[in-house]
Parts: C-alpha cells; structure tokens; sequence
C-alpha cells in the first residue's frame, strides 16, 4: 500500500493500461509535453512517444469524433477533456454516435472510449468553467457514467474503464486531484458498477457521489457528535445506477438525503428520489431532503459561489432536518 | 492537369526592429498625435497587465492572461476598429478594450470575479469576452448579418488566437463570412503558444490567414509586433468591410512573453533561448526609437507618459479594490428579464428573509 494522490493514481492508471496494450493511446489538450492540466499524463509522453500521448489541436469536437473513430476499430483512447464544460463542445459525436453505435449496428461495431474530465467547482473559475453536468450523462442511454471519489477508485475505475467495451465517462472533480489515500502496491480493478457504503450508521443514510461524498463524509462526523449516526452511501456510478444498494440502505436507516454540487431540477438528487419512491416509499420515516446549488449558473464572485453551493454546513442543516431536529 | 485556383498570402511590415521604415508610412501613422496615441496606449497595456499579474501573486485577484509582448496586436486593433463598429474580443484583447472605452478598473472587476465589469458603462454594444474558445467568432458572424440585415454601413471585429484556428466555429465562420459576404473582419493574435502547444502542432497550413481562401476571401500576415502595420492592415480591412466589399483575415504575427495565464508556468515548456530571441522583436522598443528618430518624442517626454500610465493604472487599481462587494443574493439578479417565482423565493432565502 502506498499513499497516493488522486492525479497519480490516474497516472498510475495510464501507464499500466498503455503498458498493457499497444493499441492504448491517450490524447487531449496539453497532455503531452506538459503532462496534463492535471498531470495525469505527466512524464508519458517521454515514456510512450508522441503517436500514443497525443497533443491535439484544440477541438474537442475532432478529437472526441477522431477518437471515437479510431475505437470502433479497436484502438482503445483515452480522451482528456480540460473540464467537462468544453465537453459540450463535443456532444454530438458522443451522444448521436458513440453512445448510439452499438445499438444501431445490431452489435457489430463497439466503440470503447474512455472521457475523462473534472466536473465541478474549484474556487472562482466562473460560470463557463464550473459545469457539474453529470445529470446530462447520466441520463444517456449507452454511456457508463462514473464518478470516483478517491484515489483508489481513480486509478482502478479507470483502468476498467479502459477494457470495458462500451464508452465510459469519467467525471473527476477539480478539488480532489491531490486527494490522497492509500491504495495497493500491485495491479488492481475497481467495477465500473455498484454503489458502496463507505460508512456504517443507522439513522439516516447521506447519498453522495464525487465530491459530495466528502461532503457527506465530514458532515456524519458531525453528526456523530450530536448522537445521529450516519450512513454514507456513495454512489460510485451514476449509469448504470445500483439501485439495490439504495433500498438496502434506505430500508436499514429509514431516512435519506441526497447531496449534490449540481443544480437540482431533472438531477442526480431528483433521480435517487424517484428511485425511493418506487423501490422502498413505505421504509421511509422522514421527508428526504435533496442538498443542491442555487438554480443559478455558477458566479464568479467568491461570496457569490460560496452561496451557491453547497458545503458541509448545508448537508449538516440538512440532516438535521431530516431528523425533525431543526 | 491545368491548374484551376492559385494563391498568394501578402505580409506587412512596415518598421523594423530598430524603428526603421521598410515601406512608405501609411497615411494615419504621419500624424505625431496618432503615433503618440498607440505608443501610450501600448505602455498603459503593459504596466496595466504587470499590474494586474501583481494583483493576482498577492491574492487580490483571480487568473489573468496577461498580453506581455502582444501590445500592438490588441492596441493596434483596438485603434483601428471605428466607434460605431462591433467588437467581439477573446481574453488576451484589453488594450484594444481600453481604447474601445472600457474602463480599466472594469477589466480588473471582471477578472477579479465580479461580472458587473462586463457591464461596460461607456460601451453598449461590444461583447463580454469569451472563455470558451472561439465561440465569439460565430457570433461575430451572426453581428455581422444582422448589419446587413439593417443595411447599416459598419463592421465587425473579432478576435481569437492561433490555437483557436483550429476549432470549427473559426471554420465556420470563415465559410459564412465568404458565402454571405459578411462585413466581418477576423483577426488572429499568433502568439505562437496555445498554452503549451506551438504553432506547429495546430495546423500543417504554412500560415493560418490562409485559411480564408478556403473560404472564399481575402486573407494576409501582418508583423504583430508592429503596430502600424496592424492597426494599417486591419483600419484597411474593416474600410472594405464597411464598403461592402466583404470579409477580411489577417493574422498577426508575434510571441507570447508572459505564461499562458497565472496559472501557467510556461518555463515547463518554452525554451529560454527562443524567448531571449522573441524579445528582440518586441512591439514597443521599435515604436520607441522611431519615434525619437522623428524627433516626436523626447527622453523626458517618454518618461512622463510612463509615469502617467502608471498613476492611471494605479487610479484604476484603487477604484477596483474600493468597490462594494457584491451581495450573495445578487448572484439571482441577471439570469432572467425578470425573476420568475421560485427564484425570488430562492433569493429571499439567501437574503434570509
Ligand atoms: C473550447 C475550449 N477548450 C479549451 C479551453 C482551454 N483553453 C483556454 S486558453 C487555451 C489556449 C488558447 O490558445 P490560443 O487560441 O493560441 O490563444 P492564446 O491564449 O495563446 O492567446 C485553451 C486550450 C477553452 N477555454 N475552451
Ligand atoms: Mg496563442
């Protein structure tokens, strides 16, 4: 076991994959000589050559759809986009063609990309570079959507992201990139399914999923300290979503809130409540509470983004209520 | 096999880098007063953006891209573009910004996280700048129709850099502005660098102004680090463009000498000798000697423009920190023409009220 960090662990991550199969490339803005906005690539270029860390011009629209392209061949990319905003940019390809293609071929052609991109805040980067958007992928039919909330998960989400057939999204998360945790020494996979309780409580149960688990993390130990024993569920992959592991919580604690940085209409937060409702309505004992950001694109004032998104503070209060102790 | 389409791509330079004339000195460059003019407002650029980096390394204000070394692009252009044109900038344009009107202390608002610095008070119709890369050169195609819509006798600015080239909306609207013969003018700040990209990893092209044959118009170089061959080049273009003689590229040709933003270290990547090199070529040193050539400036002279510069950005600097911090609940008030329910009750609650 060694202490890592969240960037190292993604490095970690492209080396043994580009190691382990030639037809493994990864490619995106500034990864090669400069090793990555996020040094996730850093020092590859030097070790796999510029054919295989690839420099792109900036476009994420060619690159995704040149990507995309050259996996439905058997070439396996991974795709760095510099924050999931640009990713916008190229929509098209990903959702009409590379989540579609599969299906509409009766199987025959595959498309096995991997995205990997920061989703969320990072102190005043201003609206066009804080989307969260993870609501948007994960209501793609086709996709795999995950959302690794540390460096163990990091480093082998993605490596089974890169042998995985189908086009996986990796949402990281601009504030976790020097995250640490120690993670094993030898090679390892994580699934890229399957929620997991990463704390045992009894009285409610606190949903997060990248960021947000950290969120609910901090905000159990707070909780503790008022004799309210929290359960934190994370939900490690927003497409396909573990269902199952959401009833089994909810039916343990009888009582849930869901925290999210993201705004709240048609999100993750509206998602896991339906999914209550349908799977486990009569555990319930409370109303659950859904923590979420103003319905505001996010402002570049600090004040301003304090306020409108969520901390640890506002899914304490929101325990609390769910308790009927505020 | 005949040949069907042949090109040529012209290249403007008119001073050297002693401050020499190459060519004749184009009309508007004869009178002192306007030389003056660029040559203070380059300077006032320079110390604004060493100011504003300052601003930044003490925790006074967010990432900044700074124009270091491309002074005459920016105020060249800025220069150039008449007051009843459109501008839509890219973020490295402020001193063209300064020119068009926009007050210093609103650039540093806006760069310290306060949007209201995009609410330009002596400027109505230029754009926000656009994070996004080159989203605003569509949208420049887009103003540059709706003036031929008007049939109204004015043109269209817009700026990007040379990384930016190689997305589609730079493609596109290069193809609009050929097929609808668009009163728009694209200018390209090559600065060699797309963060850590070189030039040469953007486009096999021998220069990104060709990329306007393709489209069906006019493209040429120009020496980026000259300011009268730029603000002669695009003045020229944009008289065209007025005229109905349609769309213009020009690309202008200099070197980035400050990191990308303040959050780059470009010492990572850019080779010291290279930069030793480009500050050789630097904008303002050459518009300096010519003007001491010409007897239109004295050692003195210099010194108090340098001098007024600096308490111009330090008046600046000072208004920018005085202003009132804006209230969270403000944060509601520019999303719609005019909030809807469930938003008002969200401000209310931020107001705690
Ligand atoms: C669509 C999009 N992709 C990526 C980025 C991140 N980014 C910001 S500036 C930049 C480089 C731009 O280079 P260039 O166009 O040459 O302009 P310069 O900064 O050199 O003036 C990149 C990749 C962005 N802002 N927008
Ligand atoms: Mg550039």
């Amino acid at each position: 076991m060694a202490e890592t960090a969240y960037w190292e662990a993604i490095r970690r991550a492209h080396d043994e994959e580009l190691a382990n199969d030639p037809m493994v490339i990864a490619m995106g803005e500034d990864i090669g000589l400069a090793g990555g906005t996020y040094k996730a690539t850093s020092g590859l270029y030097d070790k796999y050559g510029e054919k295989r860390i690839i420099d792109t011009p900036i476009s994420e629209n060619s690159f995704t759809g040149i990507g995309i392209g050259a996996s439905m061949v058997g070439v396996r990319p991974i795709i760095e986009i510099m924050s999931i905003n640009f990713a916008l940019l190229a929509l098209d390809t990903l959702i009409n063609a590379a989540a579609k293609i599969r299906y509409m071929s009766g199987g025959r052609v595959t498309c096995p990309i991997v995205m990997r991109t920061p989703g969320g805040t990072a102190h005043q980067l201003a609206a066009q570079h804080s989307a969260r958007l993870a609501r948007m992928f994960m209501s793609t039919s086709g996709l795999r959507v995950v959302t690794p909330r540390g460096p163990l998960d990091a480093c082998g989400m993605l490596k089974s992201a890169v042998r995985c057939n189908d086009p996986v999204i990796v949402i990281e998360h601009e504030q976790m990139y020097t995250l640490k945790e120690n993670i094993p020494d030898e090679e390892y996979f994580r699934p890229l399914e399957g929620a997991e309780v990463v704390r045992e409580g009894s009285d409610i149960t606190l949903i997060g999923y990248n960021y947000s688990v950290h969120l609910c993390l901090n905000a159990a130990k707070r909780l503790e300290k008022d004799g309210i024993s929290a359960e934190v569920l994370d939900l490690r992959a927003l497409k396909p979503l573990d269902r199952e592991s959401i009833r089994r919580s909810v039916e343990k604690t009888h009582r849930f809130l869901v925290a999210e940085e993201d705004e709240a209409s048609v999100g993750v937060g509206a998602e896991i409540m339906a999914v209550v409702t349908e799977d486990c309505f009569y555990a319930l004992d409370a109303q659950p509470v859904r923590i979420h950001a103003a319905d505001v694109p996010v402002p570049f004032n600090r004040n301003l983004e304090k306020a409108a998104i969520p901390d640890v503070e506002d899914v304490y209060q929101g325990a609390l209520k769910v308790m009927g102790k505020l | 096999m005949s040949v069907v389409a042949t090109f040529e791509i012209g290249y403007l330079r008119i001073l050297d880098e002693e401050g020499h004339l190459l060519e004749t000195i184009p009309d508007f460059a004869r009178d002192p007063k306007t030389l003056l003019t660029l040559y203070r407002y380059m300077i006032l650029t320079r110390r604004f953006d060493a100011k504003a980096v300052a601003l930044q390394r003490t925790g006074q204000m967010g990432t900044f891209p700074s124009s270091l070394g491309q002074e005459a692009f920016s105020v060249g252009i800025g220069h150039a573009i008449h007051k009843e044109d459109v501008f839509c900038p890219y973020y490295r344009d402020h001193g063209a910004m300064f020119l068009r009107g926009v007050k210093l202390s609103e650039v540093l608002a806006f760069w310290g996280g306060d949007e209201r610095g995009s609410h330009y008070t002596r400027d109505k119709e230029d754009f926000p700048i656009s994070i996004p890369i080159a989203t605003q050169m569509l949208h420049a195609a887009g103003v540059a129709y709706a003036i031929k819509l008007r049939k109204q006798k004015r043109a269209v600015l817009t700026a990007c850099g040379d990384g930016a080239t190689s997305k589609s909306d730079f493609s596109q609207a290069i193809n609009a502005a050929g097929t609808w013969h668009l009163p728009l003018v694209l200018v390209v700040n090559n600065n060699q660098w797309a963060i850590s990209l070189p030039r040469d990893k953007q486009s096999a092209a021998k220069t990104l102004a060709q990329k306007a044959i393709a489209g069906g118009f006019r493209g040429l170089q120009v020496d980026g680090n000259d300011v009268i061959a730029v603000r002669h080049a695009v003045a020229e273009a944009l008289d065209r463009a007025r005229d109905g003689e349609g769309p213009s590229l020009i690309e202008a040709i200099s070197y980035r000498l400050c990191d990308h933003t303040t959050a780059d270290d470009a010492s990572r990547y850019v080779n010291k000798e290279d930069l030793k090199e480009a500050w050789r070529h630097e904008p303002i040193i050459r518009l300096r000697n010519y003007l001491i050539h010409q007897d239109f400036i004295t050692e003195q002279y210099d010194e108090e423009i340098q001098q007024a510069c600096d308490h111009e950005v330090e008046e600046a600097v000072e208004e920018y920190l005085n202003t009132e911090p804006q209230k969270p609940e403000s944060m509601f008030d520019y999303l719609y023409a005019k909030l809807p329910k469930t938003l008002t009750e969200q401000r209310n609650e931020v107001m705690g009220v």
